[in-house]
């Protein structure tokens, strides 16, 4: 089967030829369907990568290919959710999910007058992750756990075929984090989308992922890939069992030798 | 009376103390009337020319909201380019900020030359002290957008045009509405300083002459109709603010527990 997505000696420099380079050919492989994630200690360029895949930021070198045709601007199907859940503060939280409705076609040209339809959807979806009843509210009177389920519904509304997940769950508390975890892992077995998981959290990528992508310090680099084969739909009890954990503590080391690493790179020049 | 009430009723009673205080001052101390006239004697020259004063603040009142009306026009238009492209604000913002620090007054005579005496110079001043909050306003609203936003909104297709509907100019709302307060009382001060240079109409007009003539209550009666004119203009801006842009103020701060 052909991979859904393709990184191939992808890099990345910021500013001119001396700018930083943040991520060193990078390659890569997300079959349809799969759940991905990218690890990695914090500034090792993983949302660069997203800002790559998606189109919005043009890649130095190297070529990357999603459904099979190459980047060269913005895609136009993606569904993101970030760290922060940029709800509109002026819609409710039906009317926030719909956005994405209001601009992707052919959904822009029918909402008016298939309205029904599409509200029947958003609160099905809204619902699926337990926000039923809290579809009149204002953003800003739910909880950050519930305005991230707000989020993630806005992203997949439009049933896109990928979704990117910048450090989702990473304001939240330890808890709720968790829950949102079954959440999200429930709506990709339910639809089967395509998904990238940037993330610093080991065990959260263990937990969600098929393949996690291990990378260093600046430059970014893949050091280790993993392939998770647990069962799905994993319980927050696996994530005790010695299996998960020996994966957990290998990326652990891996990211702990990469900075250190970087560290003496750095020191040396 | 409660707390709440005491709270809608504070304005008014600070000003009837004020007007009570002036009184008492002016009857205690013998001020002349040319110094400072008694709250008495201005109601009383109102009361006397209140068809002309009226006449004048008719004037002055079109003047303004003509000129205010343009700046609104303008000033969300380059407000909008300005704060849709970072390049257009580098090169635009400098120079708005130097066409601001020009004092209006000083621009007055020019005006005349070009407009001629009377109403356009007056609507040109109160358009150029208006525009600028506005424009201002607009280009921080629109600038300040979340680059996350934009991102989740360019991924889905999204045109520049989409961007703004959708997010830039609700999210600009507060931002406007509070320009507009600013504006409409710049625009009055606009009208009655070119009024007082160049016209034979207006407030402005009105308080030179009366000035001339040594009627000092009569200016205060001006100066009182002027006021009351820009309170009723932010009044009603901050009526509609707080019907437009109720959410930006989250009063009724609820929120629900759970994840």
């Amino acid at each position: 089967m052909r991979p859904f997505v393709e990184l191939e000696g992808v890099s990345l420099r910021y500013g001119r030829a001396q700018g930083t380079l943040a991520l060193e050919r990078v390659d890569a492989a997300i079959q349809p369907g799969e759940f991905a994630a990218v690890v990695g200690p914090s500034g090792c360029g993983k949302s660069s990568l997203m800002k790559l895949v998606t189109g919005l930021l043009p890649a130095t070198s190297g070529t990357i290919r999603v459904a099979g045709e190459g980047v060269k601007g913005p895609l136009k199907i993606v569904g993101m959710a970030f760290q922060n859940p940029t709800l509109l503060p002026w819609r409710d939280t039906l009317a926030n999910t719909m956005l994405p409705l209001e601009i992707v076609r052919p959904h822009r040209h029918r909402l008016q007058r298939h309205r029904q339809e599409y509200v029947a959807k958003a609160r099905q979806l809204l619902a699926s992750v337990g926000l039923a009843g809290f579809e009149d509210r204002q953003p800003w009177m739910l909880s950050g756990g519930m305005q991230q389920r707000a989020s993630l519904c806005r992203a997949l509304i439009h049933s896109p075929e990928l979704l990117m997940l910048d450090e989702p769950f990473a304001a939240l508390d330890a808890f709720t984090r968790e829950e949102l975890w079954a959440v999200l892992q429930d709506l990709w077995m339910a639809r089967k989308f395509t998904c990238i998981l940037v993330t610093h959290e080991l065990r959260e990528a263990a937990y969600l992922a098929d393949v996690i992508f291990v990378m260093s310090a600046r430059p970014g680099r893949i050091v280790a890939t993993h392939r998770i084969d647990l069962p799905r739909p994993r319980t927050l009890d696996m994530t005790f069992e010695p299996k998960f954990v020996e994966v957990v503590h290998a990326m652990r080391t891996q990211i702990a030798r990469a900075r250190n690493e970087a560290r003496v790179t750095a020191a040396a020049s | 009376m409660d707390r709440r009430h005491l709270e809608i009723a504070m304005p008014f009673l600070v000003i009837v103390a004020l007007v009570i205080l002036w009184q008492a001052i002016v009857q205690l101390f013998g001020v002349r009337p040319f110094i400072l006239p008694a709250p008495t004697a201005i109601l009383a020259a109102f009361m006397e020319y209140r068809e002309a004063i009226m006449d004048h603040a008719l004037f002055t009142l079109v003047n303004t909201l003509t000129g205010f009306a343009i700046g609104i026009a303008v000033g969300v238009l380059l407000g909008i380019f300005i704060g849709s492209s970072r390049l257009v604000y580098a090169g635009l913002y400098p120079l708005l900020v130097g066409i601001n620090s020009v004092p209006k007054a000083a621009i007055v005579p020019i005006l005349v030359l070009w407009l001629g005496i009377g109403q356009p110079p007056a609507i040109a001043t109160a358009f150029l002290l208006s525009f600028f909050p506005i424009a201002v306003n607009v280009a921080t609203g629109l600038a300040t957008v979340e680059p996350e936003l934009e991102d989740v909104l360019r991924s889905l297709g999204a045109t520049p045009l989409d961007v703004l509907r959708k997010v830039g100019l609700p999210r600009t709302m507060p931002y406007f509405f509070a320009s507009l307060k600013v504006a409409i009382t710049l625009a009055f001060v606009g009208a009655v300083i070119s009024e007082t240079i160049a016209s034979n109409d207006g407030i402005g007009y009105l308080m030179l002459q009366s000035a001339s003539q040594f009627r000092v209550p009569l200016m205060f009666a001006g100066l009182m109709v002027t006021a009351a004119m820009g309170i009723a203009t932010y009044a009603i801006f901050a009526v509609l603010e707080s019907r437009v842009t109720g959410w930006a103020t989250r009063r009724h701060d609820t929120h629900f527990g759970g994840g």
